[in-house]
């Protein structure tokens, strides 16, 4: 796990906390990155995410910046389409994933980059990742989608793109760093970008020290 | 010391009118039978020499034993309008029309049937007299008094809302009339007892290879399931069967939906067959065909709550219109599509039956035991941070309820609370997530037609500062807190969200979730942490009003997935016996060669418990009283009485 970030203390660190949804087709793996992502952990066997869930990360891009990413692991089933929008909506990025085993799942996700084009923050960044790289390695013939061609799309509409693997953990941190590295960070002051920042989510419980500002 | 019975075929109930105490009812069984009772058939059914432990209905007293555990039975001079007439006879062919025959076997009603002169014993309600002496209707006592002390007036209703009616309809008004043949069968922990092949029952069937060569020895390992369930539509698709592929087992859908169609073109319905050891039973839910097939020795109604269980899961991914709406649209649609992703919450739940659910047999659902005063805090707490759009605020520990809190208007279906359990403790998904999730679900319980939308997070406390601790509970899961937040504003993500950091920062500072989680390390007692030296092994005692129950840990006896699914096969025979249609039994008790087990039903509670096999009627009785005083003492304890009521929205717009 990231270490919590002391922005306090040191004048020039920058601070800045990101929105990010993920996107795609089911079954492309978007909650086996987010694993790899935030707990750097795999599970062969995962059964599909319901409704979405959300998550955090703290990564340090160089000793004065760090970016918190909000993170929405959305499920990619059909019957939550209609609820797509509440994520992506202020989003600051995006993950759009497909399965590069699995030719339709670009198609998907061709459409979610429509979507987010159309729809979502204007400046939002938007990566392409072609998940499941590890299933080609051994097995080229598996591959349904080549890489030239995801790449060409990729560039076409103006996407970071990577091909991916959550199990051997290939260019996931890269993804993600990319994406950092993309964010309007200058605007970052040390308290993040957002003038009322939604506070933290912490899974763990607070010190006890901050317990005093319960309103009770 | 008046004493007169009142009598049932079940049952001798003694009576007493002394009026100048009260307290736990008491039930002794007993040899001694009522003096006044003379019917041959009790006697011959007293008779000592019952055989080697044969299921049989036994008699029972229901009697004063001390002045200070006094049942208050009324002597029936004045006999108050009953609930069923007390001559009404029981005949041989109400029974055969009403209660299956498995049913009959299974319960052992031996003494029923034995003879025709049963036909004129008949249940009847006896009348007690409550603390203040006057004569009631209510068969028992036992927590009359203690609903006195109900708190909060008219806010005191069941969290779970007035179900009784559901309740009582899910078991024993759905007896199909099916077979009429009957069988003389053992009792079914004795006959259709899972045996150690029930280890291999969640054991995955391979897929078929190409050309089909282990297609025999597969459908060996289907036919040896001790359990299935299959949905299918009414045009015949699969959509769901929780072991092997579809290829697999295209013959039996194929014959399912044929059975069906055969009975439906002749406006019948099918409900139930047998064949060899297998039971079947079917549901038709609009546009779907639900089957179980089951080698556990469940009577109809039980498979049928199961069944009921499995569509509910079905709606609260699509909603009722959704579902209408696909087929009417195509009557050939394919549901596997739509519901993808949530199979793993069907099988979670499928497989829950099979292992056995007390939860589901009862119809209710059990509580994290607490100081009245702690949930109290705990209650407060959520109500102090409590959020504009928060319909029910709930704390769940492992699948029990640590504190809910709902609107007026508004209580809690047990089985809307089930698909969440079976959703956030059963299945892997939102637990895996290591985040909080946001998930939209329609509660069929509450409202068929739309969503609602949950807030959970997991507090992994034990885990992070308790290692070093020894857990009770080997389960992981059991040792898990979540936070559900339920509101009807699908874009309510982030108000729930601070108000769960709000309710665990609070939580923290009056120092209550170490409270809930000493709680938890402590695990359910045991029959003997309850009532030191009990013979008892285990019980279930479910609170009529509260829709809730407790039950001891199933240690040392039952922790086994083959011990615990014989515990609650004797469960689903008890409650089979209790609850069929004809019986009207208010205590039932079998004897198995391993066990002996007692039922016992008032309009407050159903106890069930059970002994080992050597164990006399009496110490069973004795032992069962025990429980009803330890449960009278802790209500407040193990119950949530009422629930805490907020002042939540008062519309609600639900998405479609």
């Amino acid at each position: 796990m990231a270490a919590r970030v002391q922005t306090g203390n040191r004048p020039n660190a920058k601070f800045a906390q990101f929105k990010l949804v993920l996107l795609g087709e089911s079954a492309v793996g978007k909650s086996s990155l987010v694993l790899r992502f935030v707990k750097d952990q795999f599970d062969d066997y995962r059964e599909s995410t319901i409704g979405a869930a959300f998550l955090t990360q703290t990564i340090t891009l160089d000793e004065q910046t760090t970016v918190k990413f909000e993170i929405w692991d959305t499920a990619g089933q059909e019957r939550y389409k209609s609820l797509a929008p509440m994520y992506y909506r202020n989003a600051n990025c995006a993950v759009v994933v497909y399965d590069i085993t699995q030719a339709s799942s670009l198609d998907k996700a061709k459409s979610w980059v429509k979507e987010l084009q159309r729809q979502a923050n204007e400046n939002i960044i938007i990566a392409l990742a072609g998940n499941k790289a590890d299933l080609v390695t051994d097995h080229p013939d598996k591959r349904a989608v080549p890489t030239a061609e995801a790449e060409a799309y990729a560039k076409e509409a103006g996407l970071l793109f990577f091909e991916t693997s959550a199990k051997t953990a290939e260019n996931v941190k890269d993804l993600f760093t990319a994406i950092a590295r993309k964010l309007p960070l200058e605007q970052a002051g040390p308290r993040g970008l957002r003038a009322n920042p939604r506070a933290g989510v912490d899974l763990r419980p607070e010190p006890q020290a901050q317990g005093g500002g319960c309103n009770c | 010391m008046a004493s007169k019975a009142t009598l049932n075929s079940e049952q001798a109930i003694k009576s007493e009118t002394s009026s100048k105490n009260s307290g736990p009812p008491h039930i002794s069984l007993s040899k001694e039978d009522s003096e006044d009772v003379g019917d041959d058939l009790l006697r011959e059914d007293w008779k000592p020499e019952l055989p080697p432990r044969r299921s049989t209905l036994e008699l029972m007293n229901v009697s004063q034993k001390s002045p200070t555990s006094s049942l208050r039975i009324g002597i029936t001079t004045t006999r108050p309008k009953l609930q069923s007439t007390a001559t009404t006879a029981l005949s041989l062919a109400d029974a055969d029309g009403q209660l299956h025959s498995d049913e009959l076997q299974r319960n052992s009603a031996t003494s029923l049937r034995s003879s025709p002169s049963h036909k004129s014993l008949r249940s009847h309600t006896p009348i007690y007299r409550s603390r203040s002496g006057t004569i009631s209707e209510i068969d028992d006592t036992t927590s009359i008094l203690s609903y006195h002390h109900l708190p909060g007036g008219s806010d005191a209703e069941s969290i779970l809302g007035d179900l009784l009616t559901t309740d009582q309809r899910s078991p024993q008004w759905l007896f199909s009339h099916g077979d009429r043949h009957v069988k003389q069968d053992e009792m079914p922990f004795d006959n259709n007892e899972p045996t150690a092949d029930f280890n291999r029952e969640f054991d995955e069937i391979p897929d078929l290879v190409e050309d089909g060569s282990n297609e025999a020895e597969l459908l060996q390992q289907w036919e040896s399931k001790r359990k299935h369930f299959l949905i299918l539509s009414a045009a015949g698709k699969p959509i769901f069967n929780r072991h092997g592929s579809d290829n697999l087992i295209s013959g039996y859908i194929g014959i399912t939906q044929t059975i069906f169609s055969f009975f439906e073109s002749s406006n019948d319905q099918l409900k139930s067959f047998s064949a060899g050891k297998s039971r079947f039973v079917a549901l038709t839910r609009g546009p779907l065909y639900l089957v179980a097939i089951s080698k556990l020795g469940e009577s109809d109604s039980q498979l049928r709550v199961q069944l009921d269980s499995l569509y509910m899961q079905i709606l609260s991914t699509l909603t009722l219109p959704t579902l209408e709406n696909l087929f009417s649209k195509r009557p050939s649609t394919d549901l596997r599509r739509p519901l993808q992703g949530t199979e793993s919450l069907l099988a979670a739940l499928a497989d829950s039956f099979t292992r056995g659910s007390p939860s589901t047999l009862l119809s209710a659902l059990e509580c994290l035991k607490l100081r009245k005063r702690d949930r109290e805090a705990i209650n407060n707490a959520m109500l102090q941070v409590k959020c504009k759009d928060l319909l029910y605020g709930l704390i769940v520990a492992g699948g029990r309820l640590v504190s809910v809190i709902r609107p007026r208007s508004h209580s809690l279906h047990p089985g809307d609370l089930q698909l969440i359990f079976n959703m956030l403790f059963e299945a892997g998904s939102v637990k895996a997530s290591e985040g909080e999730s946001w998930i939209p679900m329609c509660l069929p319980g509450f409202n068929k037609n739309g969503y609602l939308y949950m807030y959970v997070r997991f507090l992994d406390i034990l885990k992070e500062k308790e290692s070093e601790e020894v857990h009770k509970s080997t389960d992981t899961t059991e040792d898990r807190i979540a936070i559900l937040l339920i509101s009807a504003n699908r874009e309510g993500f982030y108000e729930l969200q601070k108000m769960a950091t709000e309710v665990i920062r609070y939580l923290e500072k009056i120092d209550k979730l170490s409270t809930i989680k000493s709680a938890i390390i402590q695990g359910r007692p045991t029959t003997t942490d309850i009532v030191p030296g009990t013979v008892l092994q285990h019980f279930l005692y479910k609170s009529r009003g509260n829709l809730q129950y407790v039950m001891p840990s199933y240690e040392p006896s039952f922790i086994t997935l083959l011990g615990r699914r014989r515990l609650l096969s004797v469960y689903h025979a008890l409650h089979a016996g209790v609850h069929a249609k004809t019986g009207h039994l208010k205590v039932y008790h079998c004897i198995s060669r391993e066990h002996v087990a007692l039922a016992w039903i008032t309009p407050m509670f159903e106890l069930y418990c059970i002994a080992d096999g050597s164990v006399e009627r009496n110490a069973l009785a004795q032992a069962a009283n025990k429980v009803i005083e330890y449960i009278r003492s802790q209500e407040e304890r193990v119950f949530i009485i009422g629930g805490v009521v907020s002042h939540g929205p008062s519309t609600l717009t639900l998405d479609e």
